[in-house]
């Protein structure tokens, strides 16, 4: 049995995105999942399935409280950072596809404003992180930063791969983060703005590296039976697939450490939604930082390894572009918010709402996750 | 003046602790699996050739060469504000397995250039470091 098409995205919700939110990571996940019920036009109470993301905000039994839901049928968390949400999304596939859940939740809220919560200290709390944590972290190897910059390093040295190639990507995140009041970033950047930007760990420079940011963000996943009678036009998940890349825990000692999950992931996701790269009108990229978004497009296809410097040197990624990428400013621009924000925005294009951002006539588009070393997950949707 | 802060300190997992009290008698020790011969690093519980769970300890030679390496700019930890701008090196060693240290050159590393291991002195473990061949 295939799950192609059995399932939309019927609800989506998010917070403001902000730095320094009074708020904590629950009520602001809770503010997003009451939305995402909301713009779904279901009762909160209605929602049978919770997939919380992270383990740092609520849990299933938050959500049961709060909600009044009185017959939960499944949860279960997902450990694998900003891959989790698009993971989470093939769970809630399958889920509603099998008749085990009518509406699942997929819900996140994060607060890292406070020094304690920042990446660098954060990581080495987390189990996916206990060889870098017991191996490199004593040698200075902290955070994600300095952790991914090697298999960039390698790429560029392998491939030709440039800092304006990562700085086209940087400009057109924030190119597009402009055109959304809900993103943090409010000023242009050139590409010498990118490439003056002071050093972090290099490759890397300030504007290659994501956000930190706090808010919420949330999404519904309905049994697509179910979403015929719901508020909006239905957003169809055509192709979803999840991939781990060979020695996940260690880039270290990761055979070809620029390879990714996503290269796994990707062919498995297309088969199933029936389309090729070349079909994509729109592509929501999880861009922690810029590099990532290169290389996944050469994962995905859309170019061969190695040329995803090139590939996107001629603006494709910009609005009027042959692929219009990150639509909302991304990690890079708007918000940090584990790419859910990017399933959120993927679904706002293709019901027609991506207001000054809206890419005419968007009809199928695909949304990345990447999480902690290198998992990936991809989610190809088509609109109704 | 602020007080120093010392970088992290390394917590060793029982399953590698043979690994810090070789770097501690200079050697650069790595897991053999007992029913296969497999070497593998970093320290795990099983073979992943053969599945064993029987391991003896084995030091290998340091020397490789440059897989990639980064420049930290900017310190995500407060004790290693004084080191920057500091450079890791992944290294490919010859034995196989991959090795991450910090860089002696004075030179930016050139990916595939030999390389040998040092150990630096320090507390409570050597740093693992790695120097022109």
């Amino acid at each position: 049995m295939s799950i192609a098409d059995k399932a939309c995205v019927t609800g989506i919700g998010e917070t403001a995105y902000v730095r320094g939110s009074p708020k904590s990571a629950f009520e602001l996940q809770l503010e997003a999942a009451r939305r995402a019920a909301e713009d779904a036009g279901i009762s909160p109470r209605d929602i049978d399935g919770v997939i919380p993301i992270g383990v740092v905000s609520g849990i299933a039994e938050d959500f049961i409280d709060n909600f009044g839901i009185t017959d939960l049928r499944f949860s279960a968390l997902i450990p694998h950072g900003g891959a989790s949400p698009t993971m989470a999304l093939q769970s809630a596939t399958a889920l509603v596809a099998a008749g085990i859940c009518n509406h699942v939740l997929i819900a996140f809220g994060r607060n890292v404003s406070a020094a304690a919560s920042k990446a660098g200290a954060r990581i080495h709390q987390m189990p996916q992180f206990h060889y870098v944590t017991e191996f490199e972290y004593p040698l200075g190897n902290c955070a994600p930063a300095q952790i991914y910059a090697p298999m960039a390093m390698r790429h560029m040295q392998l491939y030709g791969t440039t800092v304006e190639h990562f700085g086209e990507v940087a400009v057109a995140c924030r190119e597009h983060a402009l055109l959304n009041d809900n993103a943090i970033m409010k000023k242009p950047i050139t590409l010498e703005d990118h490439r003056n930007s002071r050093l972090i760990a290099e490759p890397f420079r300030l504007l290659d590296c994501s956000l930190e940011s706090d808010g919420g963000a949330a999404v519904i996943v309905s049994a697509a039976e179910r979403a015929k009678d719901l508020r909006h036009r239905r957003v169809f998940i055509s192709g979803v697939a999840v991939g781990h890349p060979d020695s996940p825990a260690s880039i270290t000692q990761r055979p070809d450490m620029t390879s990714l999950g996503l290269g796994k992931a990707a062919p498995r996701a297309f088969r199933m939604a029936g389309v090729t790269p070349a079909d994509i009108q729109v592509a929501e990229i999880y861009d922690c930082f810029t590099y990532a978004v290169i290389r996944q497009l050469e994962d995905m296809g859309f170019c061969a390894k190695g040329e995803g410097g090139p590939f996107v040197a001629d603006g494709k990624l910009r609005l009027g572009g042959a692929l219009p990428t990150n639509t909302h400013g991304g990690l890079l621009s708007q918000a940090h918010i584990w790419g859910l924000n990017h399933i959120v925005e993927l679904v706002r294009q293709l019901r027609g709402h991506g207001g000054r951002a809206q890419v005419p006539g968007a009809e199928l588009g695909l949304v990345t996750g990447y999480g902690d070393l290198g998992d990936g997950a991809i989610a190809i949707m088509r609109r109704e | 003046m602020s007080e120093r802060v010392p970088p992290p300190v390394p917590v060793p997992s029982a399953v590698a602790l043979p690994y810090s009290e070789g770097l501690q008698r200079g050697e650069f020790c790595v897991q053999r699996c007992a029913a296969c011969g497999t070497l593998r690093h970093y320290p795990r519980l099983l073979c992943r050739e053969c599945f064993s769970d029987t391991v003896e300890w084995q030091a290998i030679s340091g020397d490789g060469h440059i897989h990639s390496y980064t420049v930290a700019h900017y310190a995500y930890h407060p004790g290693f504000a004084e080191d920057l701008p500091y450079t890791l090196v992944t290294i490919e060693l010859t034995v196989g397995l991959r090795a991450l240290g910090r860089w002696l050159g004075d030179a930016v590393p050139q990916i595939g250039a030999p390389v040998r291991m040092v150990l630096v002195p320090g507390e409570p473990y050597p740093r693992l470091s790695f120097a022109p061949a």
